[in-house]
């Protein structure tokens, strides 16, 4: 059998690919050694915080089961009032998030949207503006005001937008009674995970990050 | 001198690449235990039997009894079980926890065997009975040095994945000869249960 000319090839480029994968970098553990910066600290540390992520993802699946109108407005609601909320935290002394209120959040968001509550579109951007305000405040505060933190807080709001316009628009566009039953039960999820918060909490082994 | 074919050579330098860049996730240090916790509660429902049996179970008689109860008795569960587990972080004893965990895999399995047929609200309040005891048992067992919030998403993930895992079964539900083996698998877990009961009682 006659080869091609890329055929004829391909031992030189298993030769090269192998040398490529051969070559090993060093591994950056830590990104403060990435250099990478602090957008994507901010970026990272949403993504990271499940504190954080839970109730926005909560609230980005109610808000995608209500439709298209409430996930717009909570696209932009919940950012805005996050990054309220760090601006003013950027400014106030450190403060600690209390484990409790943190399961009350995940308690409130997971049993609405266990429940399919249909809330008003005033009451979803009232709850995503204090849930805004609440994290975003103790983003800020626990970053404190320097050179770096605003970038951060910047990342953060990126993260945040970026992840409630996926998850929201993911639900709005489910047809099949079964996926919103899906939904439904991740609600139901992360209610069951607060009230298990609450309990750590109490014991005081609840392993949250300082903000 | 023997040659190698080079679509051979082309074939087995694809396998070897792909074997290559096939690596495991370096975790250089674990941040406050924290996806060690994750992981452990994602993996504890899964290592007890006895915990396993009685989620499976769920799952089964929910396919068994239809809609809406095969999509809300997995939803009660994993809330009264957390509800379970509060309390025992809190410190609320509850009697005979390892004989109401074989009972649950003992009355659930039996209710998948003969396709008890209870209301609604009946089949939602044994489900959920018995979630407390599986809560309590499994809930507060976290392993030193981690986070408590992610131990507790993985369990309560890892117990819906295992209602989930029943439905699955369930859906041969809707032939003849997958109605008998649900049946066998209804047998098969309270058989498990009459054990689990065994060992209590013995110990």
């Amino acid at each position: 059998m006659k080869l091609t000319q890329n055929q004829t090839r391909i031992p030189l480029y298993a030769a090269v690919l192998f040398v490529c994968i051969m070559s090993p970098m060093v591994a950056e553990a830590h990104l403060n050694s990435t250099g990478m910066g602090p957008i994507y600290d901010g970026l990272m540390h949403f993504l990271m915080s499940p504190e954080d992520l839970v109730p926005v993802l909560a609230l980005a699946l109610l808000s995608g089961l209500r439709g298209a109108t409430f996930g717009r407005r909570i696209l932009f609601v919940l950012p805005a009032a996050w990054l309220g909320g760090g601006l003013f935290g950027l400014a106030a002394s450190a403060s600690n998030g209390s484990a409790m209120v943190s399961a009350m959040w995940f308690l409130l968001l997971g049993g609405l949207l266990a429940a399919d509550a249909r809330l008003s579109l005033r009451v979803t951007s009232a709850l995503a503006a204090l849930l805004g305000l609440y994290h975003g405040y103790l983003n800020g505060a626990g970053m404190g005001l320097n050179f770096s933190s605003a970038a951060v807080l910047l990342g953060l709001i990126f993260s945040v937008f970026v992840f409630i316009a996926l998850a929201a628009a993911f639900v709005v566009q489910l047809q099949a009674s079964w996926t919103r039953i899906a939904v439904r039960v991740a609600g139901s999820w992360i209610f069951a995970s607060g009230l298990l918060l609450m309990g750590w909490a109490v014991r005081g082994l609840h392993g949250l990050k300082s903000p | 001198m023997t040659t190698i074919p080079r679509q051979l050579l082309a074939r087995w330098s694809g396998v070897l690449a792909v074997i290559l860049f096939w690596t495991e996730t370096a975790f250089a240090h674990v941040q406050k235990g924290e996806a060690a916790g994750f992981l452990s509660g994602l993996k504890h429902p899964v290592s007890g039997l006895d915990h396993v049996l009685a989620m499976v179970a769920v799952g089964l008689w929910g396919a068994q009894l239809g809609a809406p109860a095969v999509w809300l008795l997995p939803v009660a569960f994993p809330m009264v079980m957390a509800f379970g587990g509060m309390l025992g972080l809190m410190g609320v004893p509850l009697p005979g926890i390892e004989y109401g965990i074989a009972a649950s895999a003992i009355l659930l399995g039996a209710a998948v065997m003969f396709e008890f047929r209870p209301p609604l609200a009946i089949a939602a309040a044994v489900v959920a009975i018995f979630a407390i005891f599986h809560g309590h048992a499994h809930g507060t067992e976290l392993p030193p040095g981690q986070s408590g919030l992610l131990y507790s998403m993985g369990f309560v993930i890892a117990t819906g994945c295992l209602h989930g895992v029943g439905i699955s079964i369930g859906t041969v539900h809707r032939w003849g000869w997958g109605q008998k083996l649900l049946r066998l698998a209804g047998a098969v877990v309270a058989m498990g249960g009459m054990f689990f009961m065994w060992k209590a009682i013995a110990a």
